[in-house]
């Protein structure tokens, strides 16, 4: 991992994550038929709302301007620790998954304590779904995490998802399969796209994320969507690299498959978004506890 | 040693002189609270020393008991868990001053105060005693002046319940342990706790090891032996439920450390028993502490979980320590000792908060509470930092102990290759759904407690609490924080005693420090960039406040809301708690509305803890109706009474001298 490779690295998490959910909606638009908005439209929106004024509910607190700044912060963080492809991550450390995992925590912690600031009923149900929903996802990330641990012998991201990967899915493929499976699904529900939640839902109802910002507004608002977007950037990070482990040896190729790998992924994403509908609320858990099943027989399949 | 009797005596002779000025409830408090700040301090000196690598003292004082002794000893076991004793003692004193004087109504303080003394002395003894007597005798006084302490608010009918399983459960406990150690007298001849070299029989070890879990499982609250803990604690003053979570409970883990260590080092079935009850324990509290609409209760049952992740720690140590595994020993023992002493400051400083709230409205109930932060912003802000730390999260401490024992765990599914068994693969499973579930009950906690619009007219006139009690929590609020940037400082400071429970070379400990290098790196780096992020967006957002730019919640335009429409503390675990098994799940009565013009609806939920309601009581209503039936015995004639204690002296003296003449 090289100066420049780090200095890559930081520069790709701060101004990539807006692209991926431009490619999303270029995916959707083109299933439907339409010409859709411009690749770059998110970037718009951000400087949009980053000029607009802002607007506060009478009951909030600093809470509620701390929610979505550590939520980004956390993000950030995590971002520094997961390896984008072959490159390795910026920063690694024997038991960096564990803080990766928990730094989500402290994220979701704010976001849905300045959710309940507003003392708004619909943002407390989301908050209340938020928190619940990733009961289920948590451990299903942990085990399929555990699965690379047995694999590699290492509690550190950059090494189990290093150099070595690519044999291990020669040897253990089955596995892997599984934890694929499980991470897309913790993937989905974690950065709320379908079918566990739909951002462009209207219904307040029947929102996960968008309902706990619906007080939140101009700059404020961008910094939650701009947080949304790095969130999924960051476990995509995770999910292109376990799809993709090879190794050509070349600094840019590789950085290039990664890019490759993201747009991809937010390929299947609007895919995704545009073949399924959103799930009933009450089917989620289910499909949760089946990404944990799925990382819990990937482990029980290296036992064997 | 001497310091520490001193210690010991300052403590008694204030609690004397407080009960003394019962009279004047200030003057009481006041003598109290210093002579527990005076008393803890020699205290909490000699512990320090005693950690900083002192050679382990010995003290023999001759006791007019048959059979007993006053034998104290410290070693740097001891020694950890004395100095949060002594510490937290300290603190929760001070606090205690104001907050009791404000809860009194008219009572008498003195006794309270007295109680409060012979507690943190009796607590002190019990984590020397040498000698099974002593120990019995600081552990009974221990029990019971907590009970004093549990029940002083004795008018109210909940609290006399609690008072009650208390002291049935201490005495349970108490003849676990009295069989535990007459035990030990029989099989090693001497009734001294120390290491006697002698090679126990497996079946006299096996007895101890269970009599110990089960007497000293009680205090720390283990599956199912926790029942008492969520009642007392709730019921408890706010300070003392602080000394009770923050250190009492850990002095059963003491107890189970000591016995182990006494049978000569743990056998791996017992290791992996403890590690199994300890997630068992870890998972049943944080499940529990998700939807208790009692403040205080929650804040019971997620100590119950900590104990359990304290207990999981522990048992990695010894399962490392007996199956040759110093990495795996090393991790755990320095996760459970790093988390005893951050437990001692967060939930010291979570039931101080919750005192803070108790004091400003007079409720524990969360439905009534709401909007605090706007009230009460330096203790509502202290209250949230404890409840970040305790759900585990970084970066605060409570993530730091966590993060040991998940690095152990890791280490023994690693360790044995290919083969290595999947149980701790599991255990990191289930830990991982600990932290989760410990996040959401704290994110519910301090949201529906302090934020939002007031749920009562008492919440909406909540006012700081004194500068003594604010000053008391913003010290343990810095306690949390210096023990997430500087963990590896902890970790050396006690490390002599990760060394004796993981049974490792001292090097090893260096290790640890190592490893924790990074979290403390991350730690700090997670305080700036989080408080530069705030404090910029606070700036930002402070002067669009200042343009007028405040409205009401957005409400889907309806204009009038009202704080009764908010989220409740019910609705938030709803979701939650329908996942978990219906006998497991609170009791609920809903009367729903009926016909074309409905007159009357309502919806009514209960916490009990299901253990109680569904094991114990059933239990123990069965026995009482048996022994219902031996009424007949009990006259109420003293002269009967005698006879009674004659016959009994009779078959006791018999049975003595047939057994000589019978054989060997």
């Amino acid at each position: 991992m090289s100066t420049v490779d780090t200095a890559l690295h930081v520069a790709l998490t701060l101004v990539a994550p807006p692209m991926l959910l431009g490619v999303v909606n270029k995916t959707k638009a083109a299933f439907a038929g339409r010409v859709g908005p411009p690749l770059l439209q998110p970037y718009y929106d951000l400087a949009r709302l980053s000029r607009k004024g802002m607007v506060f509910s009478s009951t909030t607190t600093w809470v509620f301007v701390a929610g979505p700044v550590v939520a980004l912060v956390t993000t950030l963080a995590a971002a520094v620790l997961v390896p984008f492809g072959a490159r390795g991550a910026a920063l690694s450390f024997a038991g960096d998954m564990i803080l990766f995992a928990y730094l989500f925590g402290l994220g979701r912690f704010f976001t849905v304590a300045a959710a309940l600031d507003t003392g708004s009923a619909f943002e407390g149900m989301g908050g209340a779904r938020e928190a619940t929903f990733s009961v289920l996802a948590e451990p299903a990330l942990f085990l399929g995490l555990m699965v690379l641990v047995r694999l590699s012998g290492t509690s550190s991201l950059s090494t189990m998802l290093g150099p070595g990967l690519a044999h291990h899915w020669g040897v253990m493929g089955a596995s892997l399969v599984m934890v694929v499976a499980s991470f897309v699904v913790v993937l989905l529900v974690e950065s709320s796209r379908v079918p566990f939640d739909d951002p462009n839902t209207h219904l307040e109802l029947t929102m996960i994320h968008e309902v706990m910002v619906l007080d939140h507004s101009g700059p404020l608002f961008g910094v939650v969507l701009y947080g949304a977007a790095m969130k999924l950037f960051v476990l995509g990070a995770l999910v292109v690299r376990l799809v993709l482990p090879m190794d050509t040896a070349h600094a840019w190729s590789d950085w290039g498959l990664f890019a490759l790998g993201m747009i991809g992924l937010s390929i299947g994403i609007g895919v995704v978004e545009s073949v399924m509908a959103r799930l009933r609320m009450r089917q989620v858990p289910n499909l949760l506890v089946g990404a944990c099943l799925l990382s819990a027989f990937g482990i029980v399949l290296l036992a064997r | 040693m001497k310091e520490l009797i001193v210690a010991v005596l300052v403590l008694v002779a204030g609690g004397v002189l407080a009960a003394l000025l019962s009279r004047w409830p200030r003057l009481a408090s006041t003598v109290g609270a210093t002579t527990a700040v005076a008393g803890s301090t020699i205290g909490a000196v000699f512990a320090a020393r005693m950690l900083g690598g002192q050679a382990p003292a010995r003290v023999e004082i001759a006791w007019n008991v048959p059979a007993g002794a006053i034998v104290l000893g410290c070693d740097a076991v001891s020694a950890f868990f004395l100095l949060p004793v002594f510490v937290l003692g300290a603190i929760a004193a001070v606090y205690g001053r104001d907050y009791l004087l404000h809860e009194a109504h008219g009572k008498s303080l003195g006794v309270p105060w007295a109680a409060y003394c012979v507690l943190l002395a009796s607590m002190a003894l019990v984590a020397t005693a040498r000698h099974a007597i002593a120990f019995l005798v600081a552990w009974e006084l221990m029990s019971l002046s907590s009970w004093v302490l549990v029940t002083f608010e004795h008018e109210r009918a909940e609290v006399r319940r609690a008072g009650w399983v208390y002291l049935i459960a201490a005495h349970v406990g108490v003849a676990a342990l009295t069989a535990a150690f007459l035990l030990w007298g029989a099989t090693t001849g001497t009734l001294l706790l120390e290491s006697t070299g002698f090679a126990l029989p497996a079946n006299a070890r096996t007895a101890l090891l269970l009599l110990a879990l089960a007497g000293f499982g009680l205090k720390a609250g283990l599956f199912p032996l926790h029942v008492w803990l969520p009642e007392a604690h709730a019921a408890a003053p706010s300070h003392v439920s602080a000394v009770m979570s923050g250190v009492m409970v850990k002095l059963g883990v003491y107890g189970i450390v000591r016995m182990t260590m006494l049978v000569g080092g743990p056998p791996a079935w017992f290791a992996r028993a403890l590690l199994l009850l300890g997630l068992v324990t870890a998972i049943y509290g944080v499940v529990f502490a998700t939807h208790q609409r009692d403040l205080k209760r929650a804040l019971a049952y997620s100590s119950v979980e900590n104990v359990g992740l304290v207990v999981v720690g522990v048992g990695l140590a010894m399962l490392g320590h007996a199956t040759g595994r110093p990495t795996l020993a090393v991790l755990g023992a320095a996760g459970a000792l790093l988390h005893v002493w951050n437990h001692a400051a967060m939930k010291g400083l979570a039931f101080l908060g919750a005192g803070a709230v108790v004091h400003a409205t007079g409720t524990r109930d969360l439905e009534r509470l709401g909007g605090l932060l706007r009230r009460m912003p330096v203790s509502g802000a202290l209250f949230g930092l404890g409840a970040v730390a305790v759900a585990g999260l970084p970066p605060l401490n409570g993530f730091v102990g966590e993060w040991l024992l998940y690095r152990s765990l890791i280490d023994g599914a690693i360790g044995g290759g290919a083969g290595a068994p999947l149980g701790f693969t599991f255990a990191i499973g289930a830990l991982s759904a600990v932290g989760v579930l410990a996040a959401l009950a704290f994110v519910r906690l301090c949201s529906i407690a302090l934020l939002g619009a007031p749920r009562s007219p008492e919440a909406a006139k909540a006012h700081e609490p004194t500068p003594l009690m604010v000053g008391s929590m913003a010290v343990l609020g810095l306690a949390c924080i210096a023990g997430s940037v500087a963990p590896g400082a902890l970790v050396r400071a006690f490390g002599a005693a990760t060394v004796s429970l993981a049974g490792v070379a001292p090097a090893m400990n260096g290790d640890v420090r190592a490893a924790l290098v990074p979290i403390g790196v991350a730690d700090v780096i997670l305080w700036i960039t989080c408080v530069a992020g705030v404090l910029v967006a606070a700036r930002v957002a402070r002067r669009a406040r200042g343009r007028g730019a405040e409205q009401e919640t957005w409400g889907c335009g309806y204009a009038a809301p009202t704080a009764r429409m908010q989220y409740t503390a019910r609705g938030f675990a709803e979701l939650a708690t329908g996942f978990l098994p219906r006998r497991v799940q609170p009791h609920v009565e809903i009367a729903r509305p009926r016909g074309l013009f409905p007159a009357r609806a309502g919806f009514v939920s209960r916490d009990e803890d299901p253990v109680t309601r569904d094991v114990y009581e059933r239990v123990l209503e069965g026995l009482a109706d048996r022994f219902a039936r031996l009424r007949w015995l009990q006259q109420g004639v003293v002269h009967l009474y005698v006879l009674y204690v004659f016959l009994a002296v009779v078959a006791a003296l018999t049975w003595v001298s047939m057994r000589g003449w019978g054989g060997p």
